[in-house]
């Protein structure tokens, strides 16, 4: 555990020296702000949680992006710069690399959702919404970005550049947010299949209605933790390769 | 403190260490000689634990470096050929990370960093971003990192390479520092500056084993053949069939009236010596030439075709 924080907080302050955390979390809420008064709040009379839903809808796409780009470095650079060496000859294991990483990435993404907060603040301004509902939400956001961050990290820990981790994780990415449009073609048992593995679509909808299913719950987790997995063998194959 | 038994690492086909051997003890520096492609750096990443072996085993402090990693990993300090260098961090920060992920307990993390940085004279930068330096301080901050968390074992893999000369002389006196404090085993293929260095030296070729020794001993292997010098007080023509009958002799060349060079077999100075006494001339020079070292690691490492 204390190697995990040693890793982690490395990755925090490079962050912030290499201004990507300023930069990611800035554009974000740029985003998050253009897009919460021109689409979610729009130009007609709207109740107050069908705008914290459409701002949920927005932010989680925000949220995927943000999670690329944050995670698809986090390996692949260390490679590119050849300070992996450092690691792989250090008393620490994959698992705890790839932990302490994660938990650096999901600190800023958290971080990200913590200074959007304003902006389903403002919505009590003028109307009324619970709570629980914006919970639910912010809930949603940090378990799909989760899960985008997991995916990235393993992409960045196969990929032998960032760029390359960039678009295998993004690959990666569309492809689990499609596969609710390939469900509709498919035939019964892979139509169940393919609907369920699909990481936004009917997933992702009760949270925005401030709902929280326990089985959503799990299959946030479950993906971020067969990613963060994947990720930790890469870097053990890595390592018996040389 | 670390021995080899029979490792052979092959990539596919390709044998890039095979069937090696050697022990060193505690508090010796050792030296990896060989031409680049030889097989160095990939014996410096079996030991480093970056690369497993296809055949054999090797331990370090007792613990086996393929079974027991982990354990290997808090004994060794390692210097890859290009230093690890996180570059936006400043030296201190850098070394008080590495300090901890290495296991050094927080009572001891300012006097471990504060020793590493003063063993590498890095005290006066310690607070610049390692994105600032030059080559040189880069290469004593990956000295340093090695060094954070006085580990038994070193493995400096060309901890020379690219230095000017006046950064060669620190990091070879700072080299020569970590004797008996630490067993050290480093890479380089000059000859030259791994003698100055070295209590031992390994001749790796083509992955193998082929000398071992000081530097007396390996010119010793080396010098199969070699040259003296007679130069006497007189005419020399007049002693030069005898000096040819001398056992040992292979050729002789007369230079000028009074001097020839030998080449010889084995040592045949005391010969020399006594012929010249017995013909009454004067004994000027007798001098054995040394080959240059350079000579003689190739002469090692390719044999007869040198």
């Amino acid at each position: 555990m204390n190697k995990i924080f040693v890793i982690t907080m490395r990755e925090l302050r490079s962050y912030f020296s290499t201004w990507l955390g300023y930069i990611v979390i800035a554009s974000a809420l740029l985003l998050n702000g253009v897009l919460f008064n021109t689409f979610a709040m729009g130009d007609a009379p709207k109740f107050s949680s069908d705008v914290l839903r459409d701002f949920f809808y927005f932010t989680s796409g925000i949220g995927m992006v943000a999670s690329l780009l944050l995670a698809m470095r986090l390996i692949a650079e260390e490679k590119q710069t050849k300070s992996l060496v450092l690691l792989f000859t250090s008393p620490v294991s994959e698992r705890q690399i790839i932990w302490g990483k994660f938990l650096a990435a999901l600190a800023i993404f958290s971080l990200l959702n913590l200074f959007s907060l304003y902006l389903p603040a403002l919505i009590f301004l003028e109307g009324k919404v619970s709570w629980g509902h914006v919970f639910a939400g912010y809930a949603g956001v940090s378990l799909l970005g989760s899960a985008v961050l997991a995916i990235a990290l393993y992409a960045s820990a196969l990929a032998p550049t960032q760029m390359l981790a960039g678009l295998a994780a993004a690959g990666m990415t569309v492809l689990m947010l499609v596969l609710w449009l390939l469900s509709n073609k498919a035939d019964s048992p892979f139509k169940e299949l393919l609907s369920y593995t699909s990481i936004h679509s009917e997933r992702f909808r009760p949270f925005t209605l401030g709902i929280i299913h326990l089985r959503d719950l799990v299959f946030y987790l479950s993906v971020a933790i067969f990613f963060l997995e994947c990720a930790v063998r890469a870097l053990e194959q890595r390592r018996a390769r040389g | 403190m670390i021995e080899v038994r029979s490792i052979t690492k092959t990539y596919g086909e390709k044998k890039a260490v095979s069937d090696l051997s050697f022990s060193i003890n505690e508090g010796e520096i050792v030296g990896l000689l060989g031409l680049n492609g030889a097989g160095k750096s990939t014996i410096l990443k079996i030991l480093g634990t970056l690369l497993p072996v296809t055949e054999g085993e090797a331990f370090i402090a007792g613990f086996s470096v393929l079974r027991h990693a982990e354990e290997v990993r808090k004994h060794i300090g390692y210097l890859p050929d290009i230093p690890p260098l996180y570059d936006e961090m400043t030296i201190r920060s850098y070394l008080e990370f590495v300090a901890k992920l290495k296991g050094v307990p927080r009572s001891r993390l300012k006097t471990s960093v504060e020793q590493a940085l003063d063993q590498t004279n890095l005290l006066d930068v310690q607070e610049q971003k390692l994105s600032e330096l030059s080559h040189g301080f880069r290469q004593r901050s990956n000295i340093a990192q090695a060094l954070v968390h006085q580990p038994k074992v070193l493995i400096l893999d060309e901890p020379i390479n690219g230095l000017d000369p006046v950064q060669i002389v620190e990091m070879r006196d700072l080299i020569l520092s970590l004797r008996k404090k630490h067993t050290v085993i480093l890479s380089s293929h000059i000859l030259s500056e791994i003698t100055r260095t070295c209590d031992r030296i390994l001749v790796i070729d083509q992955g193998r084993l082929v000398a071992e020794g000081t530097e007396r001993d390996l010119r010793g292997k080396a010098e199969v053949e070699f040259d003296v010098r007679l130069e006497v007080d007189g005419e020399i023509s007049s002693i030069r069939d005898r000096l040819r009958q001398i056992d040992g002799v292979i050729s002789l060349n007369q230079v000028d009236a009074n001097c020839v060079t030998l080449i010889c077999s084995k040592e045949i100075r005391p010969a020399l010596a006594a012929v010249v006494h017995e013909y009454g001339l004067g004994l000027l020079t007798l001098e054995r030439r040394q080959a240059e070292l350079e000579t003689l690691f190739l002469k090692l490492v390719r044999g007869d075709r040198a």
